[in-house]
């Protein structure tokens, strides 16, 4: 840490992150960083986030992904953030494996839907506009899409793992986990 | 207002998409289609991806629900926790629960109010009220408010710390922890964690009625705005105890229309599908629920904060009262619909959430160790029902003799408010947008009034529903040739 608060004068850090299919805890987990963001401002700039107004990624040093992928449109995001990202984090449960998205995995996606939305008979069917992604036929671990550098586990990984994790990395170390940050429920 | 719903020719117009909406939690877009002079004719928050829980749920034990199901949202596990604990109570046939269980899940339920809505309105929603709507976006976020209002944001920080850390003490973890279970709690709360959350409490009732204040003056500075962007007058819903005060654990069901008239009242919640009904639309996974009397055109209502300081008679503790009384005086004796408002009930519910939590903590009970309830022979099917920071939320089971699951309903607290929101938005474009030239911040006030209603997109995105649902099918001439509908078990009548 010291390190890093010292060459805070030097070129901040750019960070990206997203949530792709995953249900925003690892990003809560990141805000458990409490008042410490008060810190992590002076170290890093933040790029495309959910907790802030950029909408598409520019070039970055870290980018952290939550989530596995569902849809066609996380494939789209996951490849934005690898283009752009010199590091790529698989943060948490859904990204490293699938998590609990991927229960669904030994279901039909369209006897899914058809249960959800019901109406075989009926000319309406389930929601189907353009608009609305393509779903996946299985919900894959991001690191089946792209190269990943990095892998946190935990449902979440807690704030005191991520930030360990991300000093490590911002302060040019090979990050390291204690036996009391890493587990995996 | 033209219905901004679907343009009668969209192949001839413009698209504009935001794409994601921003500063909500999880999966949302918006699509505008204009003509050349920059008309809009139609307006559409989409919800993008559908997980099937429901579905996939079905075959597990019945224990494991409240741990599996609160990964569907993380900024408010706790609620999909406990609901699902409630119908589990029913099903693995306990009775009441013993008082210290209530006041500890009580305890984790409030706690949850405090972080969820210190982090929703400081993290979230306060760069649009205190930088401004059109304000630089790359500032627009919390990181720019800790620059200019460092005390303000740093207070929202530790207020939502400290709601975290009563999870954490109740749960054993901040997200997605394992405090209850079918009958009763899993684990007491010790002196020393009470003392330690104790020390804090009145620290964060200072903070949090300055909070209030600070959005009670931004009202009244120009009401004319605050209280009436987005304004859509609206059926309103949720839980009421039994005197009719404000109960964000356990309560029956109130609906009033846009004047406050009842129109039901003491439902009791595991009734809540001869009271509901929803539909579905192809351009969103998320289902439209509506009151069945008054059918799905004129039954949408709103969830959350504006909805429940306005249905229930009081709020059962004194500064959030008081706080409730001067933000309902700006409608000189009639409902608030501004969109905005919502930031203010929000605030007020904040502080309500933290008085209850200080008394929890000073009640002796909140240290007993008495933590089952007496149980009773199993039952095969559990509904469960709970404010959560958003709305109301539901969780229905049907549960076999082997102990599996094998059926299962969710109406989630941002479903309920799907049509709210589209009105919301809609609402916005015709004042704001409509035969201009379109720029971010214009774009920034669609998500202002989204932003308001707190939704949880993952939640949607989950759990959609087994609602009894109708499907007509319509000539192109509008008239209906056919209709069927399927109730809540499955059989199509």
């Amino acid at each position: 840490m010291a390190t890093a608060a010292q060459s805070s004068t030097q070129r901040k850090l750019k960070v990206a992150t997203t949530s792709l299919a995953g249900c925003f805890g690892c990003h809560m987990s990141i805000l458990d960083i409490d008042e410490r963001v008060i810190d992590l401002v002076k170290l890093v700039e933040f790029d495309r986030s959910p907790v802030n107004d950029i909408k598409h990624c520019g070039p970055c040093d870290i980018g952290i992904i939550e989530g596995a992928v569902c849809n066609a449109e996380n494939v789209h995001v996951l490849r934005e953030f690898r283009a752009n990202c010199k590091v790529l984090i698989a943060c948490g449960a859904c990204a490293v494996n699938g998590g609990l998205p991927a229960m669904r995995n030994h279901l039909d996606v369209g006897e899914i839907l058809k249960y959800v939305y019901f109406d075989a008979d009926v000319k309406a069917t389930a929601p189907n506009e353009p608009e609305l992604p393509l779903l996946l036929d299985k919900v894959r671990p991001i690191n089946e899409v792209v190269r990943i550098d990095y892998f946190i586990p935990g449902c979440p990984p807690s704030g005191d793992t991520i930030w360990k994790y991300l000093t490590d990395l911002i302060s040019g170390n090979n990050p390291r986990l204690d036996y009391e940050l890493l587990h995996y429920d | 207002m033209p219905n901004l719903e679907t343009a009668t020719s969209p192949q001839k117009l413009r698209r504009i998409a935001i794409d994601p909406v921003t500063r909500v939690e999880g999966h949302g877009k918006v699509t505008i289609l204009l003509d050349e002079e920059n008309k809009i004719h139609q307006v559409r928050l989409h919800i993008v991806e559908v997980r099937g829980f429901e579905k996939f749920i079905q075959g597990r034990p019945y224990w494991e629900v409240p741990v599996t199901v609160e990964r569907l949202c993380g900024i408010c596990p706790v609620s999909h926790h406990l609901a699902a604990a409630k119908a589990m109570d029913v099903i693995a046939g306990y009775g009441p629960l013993t008082p210290t269980a209530e006041k500890l899940r009580r305890l984790m339920h409030y706690g949850q109010f405090v972080q969820s809505h210190a982090l929703h309105f400081f993290h979230l929603a306060s760069p649009d009220l205190l930088l401004g709507f059109d304000s630089d976006f790359t500032r627009r976020n919390i990181f720019g408010v800790l620059e200019d209002y460092p005390e303000i944001a740093k207070q929202g920080v530790l207020v939502r710390k400290f709601g975290q850390e009563i999870i954490r003490h109740t749960a054993g973890k901040r997200i997605h922890g394992t405090g209850a279970i079918p009958g009763g709690m899993n684990k007491a709360l010790t002196q020393e964690e009470r003392d330690i959350l104790r020390k804090d409490a009145d620290q964060i009732v200072e903070w949090v009625s300055g909070a209030v204040q600070m959005i009670e003056k931004l009202h009244l500075s120009n009401p004319r705005f605050y209280n009436h962007f987005a304004e859509t007058p609206s059926n309103m819903f949720g839980l009421v105890d039994a005197r009719g005060a404000m109960d964000l654990y356990h309560g029956a069901l109130r609906a009033t229309d846009a004047e406050r008239q009842i129109i039901f009242d003491h439902v009791d919640y595991s009734t809540y599908e001869q009271v509901l009904h929803e539909d579905v639309k192809p351009w969103s996974y998320m289902k439209f629920p509506y009151i069945k009397s008054l059918g799905a055109e004129r039954g949408w209502y709103r969830v959350g904060p504006l909805a429940r300081v306005q249905i229930c008679e009081s709020i059962p503790s004194p500064l959030a009262e008081a706080e409730r009384q001067k933000m309902l005086a700006i409608g000189e004796g009639r409902p608030v619909h501004g969109t905005l408002l919502y930031h203010w009930a929000r605030l007020i519910e904040l502080l309500h959430a933290a008085e209850v939590v200080r008394d929890l903590l000073d009640d002796p009970q909140i240290l007993g160790k008495d933590l089952m309830a007496d149980k009773g022979p199993v039952r095969g099917e559990g509904i469960g029902v709970i404010e959560a920071p958003r709305g109301t939320l539901f969780h229905h089971y049907h549960v076999n003799e082997d102990d599996l699951v094998t059926f299962c309903n969710l109406i989630v607290s941002t479903t309920n408010n799907n049509q709210a929101m589209n009105e919301a938005i809609r609402a916005v474009a015709m004042q704001y947008l409509n035969g201009r030239e379109i720029t971010e911040g214009l774009l920034n006030h669609i998500e202002v009034a989204i932003r308001a209603y707190d939704p949880c997109l993952s939640c949607a995105t989950h759990a959609l529903g087994q609602m009894p649902l109708e499907v007509s099918l319509q000539n192109a001439a509008g008239a209906t040739v056919s209709r069927l509908s399927r109730r809540s078990d499955g059989a199509i009548v």
